[in-house]
């Protein structure tokens, strides 16, 4: 599974820390940081994440 | 948003057959934040706002364009606007709200609210005029996004009316509220607080406001954030309690119907978190929260077994951003708005603020950048580690 976020888009809201924390976090600074290629286990987790982003900026490629 | 997500979580939820949704507007679902915001800014395009439909609801059928008119949930059947019916085995209600409009009288042109995307355009359109003077009536958390979009824009004057002495004071508090005034003002928003909407003047289209006060306000653009009105009318004449959206209950069913359950700014549900008072929340976050919980309440009765008894308990979420900052919350603030304290930061700069009932922490809001967004998120586990307010 492959893991996309557009960075243009993103504005660090961290709904996707919650969804999926072992994917990814914000940094000190309140920035994001992701796991471009997760373990397929964490499907669901990540499927969450692009839901609950507000910018619609996270894409789940396979 | 609402019906996409419920349809995602049917399929996710087990649900194999067939799933038509049902929608007034022409578009496929998409993204309304930014038409406030960004959209409205022209940093984004209209484009950009379609939701990306997962794979598993690439057979469903979408029925656009066209409103639900009338159910018979006995019966299950709904009635639409072409003058057919459709028969369903289950039904989720997620029609959302619709902008309430001032009962005020004068002309209507130059008058515009905010919920679609046609809005947002004709409201774009109108706010190119140049020099223009925006009126906003409203300082909910649209009325405010849409007053710092137009000073980026470049309008003249940007005036925000509102009965109450201070911006999103009901949602907010006192602490936060006038922090916001102060912000919204250093960046040019002027405010006519305290005082009600009577009046628009002009002929053909709006040119002034009237305050009850006596002050009159010059416009050219007028914008309506004044609250919403739940879509519930379709329902009528089935016996639910549609005083306030749809009333379900703790599983998201609508009026003890197995067959029936809400989603969206259009449910009103009792939040196990809390005091299990129904209310209706109109956060982004919920449509996601309540349709993942409410398939599975349906999943279930339409295999034929009984619903997982856990009650919904989300925990809300929501953002405003505006000018250069962003407000962030998490849980029920508006429930602790007697006992607040300042968690992190300083209310002049990054600050965190903590919402407080009977001694618990229910809502955490942060006004700042990225970094007080970051510091409201680390107080998310003590939020969801308190007992429910019931207990
Ligand atoms: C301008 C704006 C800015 C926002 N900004 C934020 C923000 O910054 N942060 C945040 O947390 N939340 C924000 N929100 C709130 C958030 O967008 C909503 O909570 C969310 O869209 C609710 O989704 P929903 O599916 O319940 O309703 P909707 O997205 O409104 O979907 C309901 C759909 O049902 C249709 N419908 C209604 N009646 C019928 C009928 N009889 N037959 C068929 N179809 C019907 C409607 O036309 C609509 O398409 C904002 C909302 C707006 C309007
Ligand atoms: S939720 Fe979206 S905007 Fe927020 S940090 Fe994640 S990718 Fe960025």
């Amino acid at each position: 599974m492959k893991v996309v976020v557009d960075m243009n888009k993103c504005q660090d809201h961290g709904q996707c820390v919650f969804a999926a924390p072992d994917v990814f976090r914000l940094d000190e600074a309140g920035h994001l940081a992701y796991v471009a290629d997760p373990d397929e286990s964490l499907r669901a987790d990540v499927e969450d994440a692009a839901d609950v982003c507000p910018l619609q900026a996270i894409t789940v490629e396979d | 948003m609402g019906g996409l997500r419920a349809a995602e979580q049917l399929r996710a939820a087990g649900w194999t057959g067939s799933i038509t949704v049902v929608g007034d507007e022409p578009l496929m679902p998409y993204n309304r934040p930014p038409l406030s915001k960004e959209v409205l800014a022209g940093k984004e395009s209209f484009e950009s706002l379609a939701f990306r439909p997962r794979a598993s609801v690439a057979d469903a059928e979408w029925i656009l364009g066209t409103a639900v008119t009338s159910a018979d949930l006995a019966r299950r059947v709904v009635g639409l606007g072409d003058g057919t019916e459709l028969a369903f085995d289950g039904l989720v209600v997620a029609t959302g709200v619709r902008p309430r409009r001032l009962r005020c009288p004068g002309p209507a042109a130059g008058r515009h609210t905010v919920r679609t995307v046609d809005d947002a355009r004709a409201l774009r359109a109108d706010l190119a005029r140049p020099g223009a003077h925006v009126v906003v009536v409203g300082a909910g958390f649209i009325g405010c996004e849409v007053a710092a979009t137009a000073v980026a824009l470049g309008a003249a004057h940007v005036t925000v009316a509102d009965p109450e002495p201070l911006p999103m004071l009901r949602p907010l508090g006192d602490l936060l509220a006038r922090e916001l005034l102060r912000r919204h003002q250093e960046r040019g928003v002027r405010f006519a607080l305290g005082t009600p909407v009577t009046a628009f003047e002009g002929g053909d289209r709006v040119t002034g406001v009237v305050l009850a006060d006596g002050r009159r306000l010059p416009a050219d653009v007028v914008v309506e954030a004044v609250g919403s009105i739940p879509n519930t009318a379709w329902l009528d004449g089935n016996g639910l309690d549609l005083a306030d959206g749809v009333l379900t209950d703790e599983l998201l069913r609508a009026g003890g119907l197995p067959h029936v359950v809400a989603v969206g700014d259009v449910a009103r549900f009792p939040n196990a978190r809390y005091d299990g008072v129904p209310r209706r929340v109109e956060h982004w976050s919920m449509p996601a929260d309540s349709a993942k919980r409410a398939a599975k309440t349906l999943a279930a009765h339409l295999a034929g077994a009984e619903p997982d008894p856990e009650p919904f308990a989300p925990l809300p979420a929501f953002w405003s951003d505006q000018h250069d900052f962003r407000l962030q919350s998490f849980g029920a603030p508006a429930l602790g708005l007697d006992d607040t304290r300042v968690l992190d930061g300083e209310p002049g700069g990054d600050v965190v603020v903590g919402y407080h009932r009977s001694g618990r922490l229910v809502g955490v809001v942060a006004l700042g950048g990225p970094a007080a967004g970051a510091a409201a998120a680390r107080h998310r586990p003590a939020l969801l580690e308190q007992p429910a307010l019931t207990a």
